[in-house]
């Protein structure tokens, strides 16, 4: 994984529980200085200074993502079955960034069309990311992408584990990545809904559920993960961090981009019931909130089902890495993984007066806080044209 | 534009399509592709190449020209002097 608040869940987990944020302050063509999350990992330690500079970036974060993960995982690509691997990577969009370069470099030969590149449509097609994890590792199971708006990332997981369950592979990468924050386009779009983040204090900008919240902070990020079944998981004596236990995904079906609060609730309720667990089972929600008004519907959502009472610690991991898209839903859920362990909670930060709209119970505000027992982390991922994932996952006992 | 010259702008273009080979070995006179791992696209950039830093279009029917050192130096010579 590669975020903006470090790479690898070591150095992610430390500075969650530190408190460090990783958003700073970037020049964007056409817009300026915004706040951003850039990740800074090393790109040709899985691929070739030709590959990336024939691919794109958000090849080369997945790329990277899944190289990292394999190792950590103890799979060694020289002996596995690489016709048994499947790559199946969440994006929020692809294609936008390279067609931006492209118009770009276009204008600056005055629109001659002779100067567009023969690289244009290998490097924008969607299954892109994916299918260069592929080139790069020498992987030949099946490869492509999951369009899932910013619940993309959960899905790419949930897509890894239904491929595992028809035995379609023995080992799937699934999660997601995003290139968001290198060019004007999702910047200014979200500038032009009065929904982009600004703050003098960069680390300050991502603030879910404080009153002062004035939008998205856009970031760049990719997480995978080793998905596996149980069985050959344990008989490998592979590192498990945690069982898959239950998902759902809905549609809202009712607005572009204003959420849906009894939408998310029914996404959240058909996991859980999915999982075969009860909403006081849930020792942690990872929160989706952007920083945005929809922090309230979700808010709401979580009230329908967890009621006033719940035991469930509640935080927020955009409020460090700002929104990650594609991969928003997968490294928000890592992040989270080690509190199996450690049974300590990280907190959403950047709460300096909390609305009242978003007050709901235990929500887990600027310091990390220990919890006698953490069995179920539930991790909600939500997007725009009204996607909801939610995604439940269980400690796992030897 | 001398012969070495052509050859050191020949070579910019490919260790920036090709950064990861090493150009110190290449034989003027056999095929650049079975020297170095170049493919089709990496041709086409090297035309795109010419084109934006030299102002040189190559037409398709020409690209044979530009197999190897030799025939990119005798092919290249009089467009560069242009």
């Amino acid at each position: 994984m590669t975020s903006p608040a470090g790479n690898g869940l070591e150095k992610f987990r430390a500075n969650l529980l530190a408190g460090v944020s990783g958003i700073r302050h970037i020049q964007v063509r056409h817009l300026g200085k915004v706040c951003a999350g850039i990740c800074d990992f090393d790109e040709f330690r899985h691929q070739t200074k030709k590959a990336r500079r024939r691919g794109t970036v958000a090849g080369s974060i997945a790329t990277f993502c899944s190289g990292e993960a394999l190792a950590n995982a103890g799979i060694n690509l020289e002996e596995a079955d690489r016709s048994r691997i499947g790559v199946y990577v969440g994006i929020t969009e692809h294609g936008t960034l390279e067609t931006f370069l492209e118009v770009h470099s276009l204008r600056e030969h005055n629109d001659d069309i002779r100067f567009w590149s023969h690289h244009q449509n290998p490097r924008s097609i969607a299954n892109n990311p994916a299918g260069e994890v592929t080139l790069n590792l020498k992987i030949t199971g099946p490869h492509y992408t999951l369009g899932g708006a910013c619940a993309a990332g959960n899905l790419g997981i949930i897509h890894g584990w239904q491929m595992l369950l028809q035995d379609d592979v023995d080992v799937a990468l699934g999660g997601g990545v995003s290139e968001c924050a290198v060019e004007f386009g999702v910047f200014a779009g979200f500038r032009a809904e009065g929904a982009l983040a600004e703050h003098e204090d960069p680390t300050r900008a991502s603030r879910p559920f404080d009153l002062k919240r004035n939008g998205v902070v856009v970031s760049n990020g990719g997480c995978l993960l080793v998905l596996e079944r149980l069985e050959r998981a344990r008989a490998r004596g592979a590192r498990i961090y945690g069982e898959l236990a239950g998902y759902f995904i809905n549609s809202d079906a009712s607005d572009f981009v204003l959420p849906n609060s009894d939408r998310q609730a029914e996404c959240m309720a058909g996991a859980l019931r999915k999982a075969g667990i009860q909403p006081g089972d849930i020792d942690i929600i990872n929160t989706h909130a952007t920083g945005t008004r929809g922090d309230i519907m979700e808010c709401q959502a979580i009230r329908k089902v967890f009621g006033d009472r719940s035991g469930a610690f509640i935080n927020n991991t955009k409020s460090f890495i700002g929104h990650a898209m594609g991969a928003a839903g997968s490294l928000e859920l890592v992040g989270n993984l080690p509190s199996f362990d450690d049974r300590t909670v990280h907190p959403t930060i950047n709460v300096d007066e909390l609305d009242p709209e978003c007050a709901v119970p235990n929500l887990i505000i600027g310091k990390p806080r220990a919890k006698d027992r953490v069995e179920y982390i539930l991790n909600n991922s939500f997007g725009m044209l009204g996607l909801n994932s939610t995604l439940i996952v269980k400690r796992y006992t030897p | 534009m001398t012969r070495e010259e052509i050859i050191k702008l020949i070579f910019a273009i490919i260790a920036e399509i090709a950064p990861d080979e090493d150009l110190s070995h290449v034989a003027p006179d056999v095929p650049l592709r079975e020297q170095l791992d170049l493919d089709s696209m990496d041709f086409l950039d090297i035309v795109m190449e010419l084109r934006k830093r030299h102002g040189v279009e190559v037409p398709e029917a020409d690209y044979p020209e530009l197999v190897t050192l030799d025939k990119c130096v005798a092919y290249l010579g009089p467009k560069l002097k242009k």
